[in-house]
């Protein structure tokens, strides 16, 4: 094949529906004010950890419930439990015991 | 006296006192040998001191007279007071009597026990007529609190208890022994007292009365049988029952007298304390998750017991508020929130890795004020602007350490065993504080300010900000008017329980406004059901529970519900019953400052 010097990218599409939820079903069923998120980005906006780094609850709600695991266990770890989204939260969903029952299952 | 007495039945009771005396002393030194090198040194140091004295002052008075549990539930500490010290008066008393008698000071150890059995005419022995009434005396003083015992369990609450702890298997025996120990002997002295005419009004009136129905002379050594089986059963159950606590309280008080203390970790010091809990079940009623919710698992009184009996107690030690309301109330002083987050440590996944590495060194700025908000107070920006107000009305310099936000103090990390990460935080506010040097540290959170106490060292004065506006109010640093407003206070419990601030904010509130008693204040407040030291209870339940304290603090109907904790003041006005300010709102709200007319009450920083 002749060479005209760049290459086409690898195909970047995901397919949800061949992700594992196992995580999502477990973290339900231990915490089920998950599933009332709205995605809203309250708590991500007012977070503590998000002042310093890319950190958002929101983000990890969203990725584990499509299944991508990619990262979310040291992601975890970086919140520092301070509660403030749990109070800013519109749907009150309990942020706080999210992060404590993905901490326990991711381990 | 002659040939020594004896009898066979007296070998059930002499045996269960050796294997107990066996079982405990054992158990005892296996677990001295397990306790850290620093606190066994501790112990040999006080041992031959003054505070050995001051331990057994606290044992006469805990664990025989139980005077904080007379404090707590007289009734209930008259129950305990007649089992123990009514038990021990007759041990000390017969043991004198007996000992009178023979003219030797030397016994068999139950020869005093059986007394009644082996002596029928005391004629000739000193006071002889006084030892007789006495020993009836104490033995229907014990009886009187075995009625009350079995009035708790059929029906608590003649006994104030809402409810009270269940008997499990293994305490049943020894439950059931100890019960019938007392009327045994009534029994087995009445009867010998219906054949020999010896004993004082209750035996002597009672005996008469089965001599009339049964033929007494026959029943002399079944009696004393029985009472020896049931005091021999009870002796030997003892180790494994709850009435363990009777030893490991008296341990536990002497532990403490040598300046052993709780640690971070579940320990052997926790192990005692664990062990000294009589499951009264005086912190029951107490626990607003027991008698809000139903969560009756929760308290400590049955918290403890799963520890004891290895059950998975991971949910009781995560659902917890750490109010403090059972640890305040607790007769025995256990240290009830220390062991609930060191189980909490235990479940947690255990973590090395540097923590938080986006953590860098924060900005610092030397000034006689050093303010730390706190996350909480960023969600509550009134708070903030009001601290604001009143540091620059005192005309100190002042250095917000956390104005653009900052790290979190720590404190919930710690409050949910991960106790890695939270020193990792403290750790990078530490530093900031250091090199801020401040003379006083003020901060608006109560949650932080424990944290501030108890895990990091600052060298300067710490205090909350009402504790702060109470000192500029005495220097006269600030003048306050009065607000016209009747309101009532929130003890939050971190504040009032936790850090024992409970009148300076009420000494603030007094200049400022009309503050109203509510029915539970101070040590006995409620909690607003917000606590950070809580991951597992959903919201509906932290309203349910957020009402009924307001159901209290509303009594009076104030203007104005005034608390001294952001968290507080969130959870409180979340359903809008009333309005509820925080301490510092009111105050910047009523400052008289110099040069400028006093402003006009309620400035619009009551934002909720
Ligand atoms: S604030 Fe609440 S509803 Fe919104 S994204 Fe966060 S958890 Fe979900
Ligand atoms: S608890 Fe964690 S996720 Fe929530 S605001 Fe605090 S740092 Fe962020
Ligand atoms: S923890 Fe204290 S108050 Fe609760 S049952 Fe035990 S001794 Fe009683
Ligand atoms: S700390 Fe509070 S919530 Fe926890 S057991 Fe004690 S009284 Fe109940």
């Amino acid at each position: 094949m002749i060479n005209f010097g760049y290459t086409s990218n690898k195909d970047r599409q995901i397919v949800f529906d061949e992700n594992d939820r196992s995580v999502y079903q477990i973290l339900q069923s231990k915490e089920p004010s998950v599933d009332i998120c709205i995605q809203c980005g309250t708590c991500s906006s007012t977070c503590t950890t998000g002042q310093f780094t890319q950190f958002s609850l929101r983000q990890i709600i969203v990725n584990i419930h499509r299944g991508e695991m990619d990262f979310i266990n040291e992601d975890i770890r970086k919140c520092m439990f301070c509660g403030k989204c749990q109070l800013v939260c519109p749907r009150s969903v309990n942020t706080r015991n999210i992060i404590q029952v993905l901490i326990t299952i991711l381990n | 006296m002659g040939a020594i007495a004896f009898h066979p039945f007296v070998l059930p009771f002499s045996i269960g006192v050796v294997f107990m005396l066996t079982a405990l002393i054992s158990r005892f030194i296996l677990w001295k040998k397990k306790l850290p090198f620093a606190d066994n040194e501790k112990i040999r140091n006080g041992f031959f001191t003054v505070k050995t004295l001051y331990a057994l002052k606290e044992v006469f008075r805990e664990s025989l007279l139980h005077r904080r549990m007379h404090r707590v539930n007289p009734l209930l500490g008259y129950m305990h007071m007649t089992f123990a010290f009514g038990w021990f008066l007759l041990i000390l008393i017969g043991n004198i009597e007996s000992r009178l008698y023979s003219g030797s000071e030397f016994n068999l150890p139950y020869y005093p026990i059986f007394f009644q059995y082996f002596v029928h005419d005391k004629t000739g022995m000193p006071l002889e007529k006084v030892f007789t009434y006495l020993m009836d005396m104490l033995l229907l003083f014990v009886l009187s609190g075995l009625a009350l015992a079995l009035i708790k369990r059929t029906n608590s609450r003649l006994l104030g208890l809402k409810r009270t702890t269940n008997i499990h298997k293994g305490d049943r025996i020894a439950l059931f022994a100890l019960w019938l120990i007392f009327p045994f002997r009534l029994i087995a002295e009445s009867i010998t007292s219906g054949v020999y005419h010896q004993g004082g009004f209750l035996t002597d009136t009672f005996g008469k009365f089965i001599d009339e129905l049964l033929p007494v002379d026959q029943l002399v050594v079944p009696a004393w049988w029985a009472y020896s089986i049931v005091l021999g059963v009870f002796f030997v159950s003892l180790p494994f029952s709850r009435y363990l606590h009777i030893p490991a309280e008296i341990v536990l008080i002497f532990l403490r007298h040598y300046g052993l203390k709780p640690s971070k970790k579940f320990d052997h010091f926790s192990q005692m304390e664990l062990f000294s809990c009589p499951r009264c079940g005086v912190c029951i009623d107490k626990c607003q998750l027991a008698s809000e919710l139903n969560m009756e698992q929760i308290p400590p009184g049955h918290f403890f017991h799963s520890i004891r009996d290895h059950r998975d107690d991971k949910e009781q030690a995560f659902n917890c508020l750490l109010c403090g309301r059972c640890e305040e109330i607790c007769p025995v002083g256990i240290n009830t929130l220390d062991i609930r987050v060191q189980r909490r440590h235990e479940f947690q996944v255990q973590d090395n890795k540097i923590q938080f590495p986006y953590l860098v060194d924060g900005k610092a700025q030397h000034a006689e004020i050093l303010y730390f908000a706190g996350c909480m107070t960023h969600l509550t920006p009134g708070i903030k602007s009001s601290m604001i107000r009143i540091f620059e009305a005192t005309g100190l310099s002042y250095y917000f350490m956390d104005e653009q936000g900052g790290a979190c103090c720590g404190r919930p990390m710690q409050m949910a065993g991960r106790f890695n990460e939270a020193k990792a935080m403290v750790e990078h506010n530490q530093n900031i504080i250091d090199r801020c040097r401040p003379v006083i540290m003020v901060t608006s959170c109560p949650i932080c300010l424990k944290s501030f106490k108890e895990e990091y060292i600052i060298n300067a004065q710490l205090m909350h900000h009402s504790e702060f506006i109470n000192l500029m109010m005495e220097k006269n640093k600030i003048n306050l008017k009065h607000s016209g407003l009747r309101v009532s206070y929130h003890d939050p419990c971190e504040l009032g329980r936790g850090l024992k601030v409970y009148n300076e904010p009420r000494k603030v509130l007094h200049q400022l406004s009309d503050l109203q008693p509510v029915q539970l204040e101070a040590h006995f407040s409620l909690c607003c059901a917000g606590s950070l030291g809580n991951t597992v209870l959903t919201n509906p339940q932290r309203n349910e529970l957020a009402n009924r304290t307001l159901d209290m603090l509303l009594e009076n109907d104030p203007d104005a519900l005034v608390t001294a904790c952001p968290l507080c003041k969130k959870t409180l006005a979340g359903s809008n019953r009333c309005e509820v300010i925080d301490i510092a709102e009111l105050v910047a709200a009523n400052l008289i400052l110099k040069g400028e007319p006093s402003r006009v009450l309620r400035t619009p920083m009551y934002s909720h």
